[in-house]
């Protein structure tokens, strides 16, 4: 037993710091919140006002463009149309809403965090334990302070989505830079270019393949998310898996698992299409 | 006047150059200097003028310097001391938009692996010197095409990098060098990664473009047999050091130490 003197509790301290926290600045947060749920909710309208047959055209579509292979258009495409025989068509687009955004912002924040992760030795040493802290701590001791400064639902669930998804991207953009073709770079220094024209013209383009594959690890956590997400009130296929859970409906359960892997599988799939690189010589 | 001077150029590699001085100065190896200080040599007091429009050979070994030498003439590398004058101006004092212009429009440069962007078209990479300068696209890839044409590569503009062959691949990095009209061009083993019948083409390349273009070209390489085909002069380097300057009937002539006379052997395969 470790002695009992010894032991110090900063749990008190800390649900003082929060309560005094949110009484402070609730009210910025609250702001905050609504203008992302207001992206959310815009995503998400769009996303159920399409036209099934649309949803699915436009996945076919994009999985075309991505490896120009017809057959594998097709199979992305009977995978969205099994999640609509299935009948969870509209949660699977409440998920796919809530993960495009989470995304996205990961995204908007990783990029420029795997840059500075890639030049600065320093930045590296403060954000690298960031990161490894943002995948390993067990996302409910964020999502608690999260829904008492955002409330239950969408918000609090996409900030926990963004923590959890964005260390790849900054991560794998910054292995990107490191491994980008050093004389190609020294070649765009070496004729003028400046540190900017180097950054955007140069690096970030050989960077790309990695930084795809960080977008499609992002997109492949953030949907592992869904079912945590679903228990502090965000809608989608999470909220099924719960209620299956919850009621010992087994079925309703296996359905709405079935229906995240046919959904990660057509995002896996599609996005690291984008990732690999297509047979060299002309487009 | 001389093209490029470099003027005592020496570049230390390590957090306290200065202690490395004196242990230069009593004559210590490299390699006992490494060993003691943790310091790593690169070059040491290498002065050289090259003249305009000459082709100038830098030789020497792997570790020679060489290649850290030529990229001290545009910058890529700081020297630790020393200066490096290009038609009477100090690179090294330069601030960074004057060098930036420097590299734009007055020296150029080609790579060993070539260098070019793999997600962009031959004719791109060809254009991207004048597309960092904000020429017009159109003009830019008017221009490019008409340099991919004097390199042999009409035809290949939409083609990907990597679709070309190595020899291929370096007429594209030689076309890229050329389009700025930089009156000086560093190349750095540029035939290295080439198969030996490509290889003899482009040197051939080269030295016919050498000849119509009037540039000053200063060219590393470690092989004897490829500078005694092109260059008017050359400069071996050991261990950092300046070995001896020459024409090539000079050092087969009268080779000025043991290192010299190693290289010179390789001059005429066979001897």
């Amino acid at each position: 037993m470790f002695p009992e003197n010894l032991t110090i509790s900063i749990a008190p301290a800390i649900n003082r710091f929060i309560d005094a926290f949110i009484v402070d600045y609730g009210a910025g947060f609250r702001a905050f919140g609504n203008a992302i749920l207001w992206v959310i909710v815009t995503v998400e309208q769009i996303l159920r006002g399409l036209p099934w047959w649309l949803v699915i055209a436009a996945v076919a579509g994009l999985a075309f463009i991505a490896s120009r292979r017809i057959a594998f258009a097709g199979l992305m495409s009977v995978a969205m149309f099994a999640i609509g025989v299935l009948g969870l068509w509209d949660q699977a687009m409440q998920t796919l809403a809530l993960m495009l955004v989470a995304t996205f912002f990961s995204a908007i924040i990783g990029l420029p965090l795997g840059v500075g992760l890639a030049r600065s030795r320093h930045v590296s040493r403060v954000l690298r334990p960031i990161l490894d802290a943002m995948q390993t701590l067990p996302s409910f001791v964020y999502l608690v302070p999260a829904m008492m400064l955002f409330g239950l639902g969408k918000v609090p669930a996409l900030l926990a989505t963004v923590i959890y998804a964005m260390p790849p991207i900054a991560r794998l953009t910054d292995l990107g830079l490191r491994s980008a073709d050093a004389e190609a770079v020294e070649a765009a220094v070496a004729f003028g270019a400046t540190s900017r024209q180097k950054l955007f013209q140069v690096e970030l383009p050989l960077a790309l393949p990695s930084i795809m594959a960080g977008i499609n690890q992002a997109t492949m956590l953030a949907l592992s998310m869904v079912v945590v997400a679903s228990m502090i009130g965000a809608r989608g296929l999470g909220e099924e898996v719960l209620l299956g859970i919850q009621r010992l409906d087994i079925g309703r359960g296996a359905v709405a698992g079935a229906v995240i892997v046919a959904l990660a599988i057509v995002l896996d799939r599609v996005t690291q299409s984008f990732a690999t690189p297509r047979s060299p010589g002309t487009r | 006047m001389t093209a490029v001077r470099l003027s005592a150029i020496s570049k230390i590699y390590g957090p306290k150059p200065e202690q490395v001085w004196p242990l230069l100065a009593a004559g210590l190896k490299k390699a006992e200097i490494l060993a003691r200080t943790g310091h790593a040599v690169a070059l040491h007091e290498v002065s050289l003028d090259i003249n305009p429009g000459e082709l100038f050979f830098i030789m020497g070994r792997s570790g020679s310097g060489k290649s850290t030498l030529l990229r001290m003439i545009n910058r890529l590398i700081e020297p630790t001391t020393g200066d490096v004058l290009l038609d009477g101006d100090s690179v090294c004092t330069m601030g960074a938009t004057a060098l930036t212009q420097l590299r734009k429009t007055r020296v150029s440069m080609v790579f060993q692996h070539f260098g070019l962007l793999p997600h962009k078209s031959v004719l791109e990479n060809v254009a991207f010197p004048l597309n960092l300068q904000g020429t017009t696209r159109s003009q830019s890839n008017e221009r490019a095409a008409a340099w991919l044409a004097r390199v042999g590569l009409s035809g290949y503009e939409k083609m990907k990098p990597t679709a070309l062959s190595s020899g291929m691949q370096q007429r594209v990095g030689l076309a890229r060098a050329l389009i700025t009209e930089a009156p000086l061009l560093l190349m750095d083993e540029p035939f290295a990664a080439l198969d030996p019948v490509t290889r003899l083409e482009m040197q051939d390349e080269v030295s016919r473009l050498q000849a119509e273009l009037k540039k000053t070209i200063i060219l590393v390489s470690h092989d004897p047999v490829e500078a005694a085909r092109m260059a008017q002069r050359m400069a071996i380097l050991h261990e950092g050091r300046l070995a001896q300057i020459g024409t090539y009937a000079a050092l087969t002539a009268s080779p000025a130490n043991s290192e010299v006379a190693a290289f010179v052997r390789g001059f005429k395969p066979g001897t």
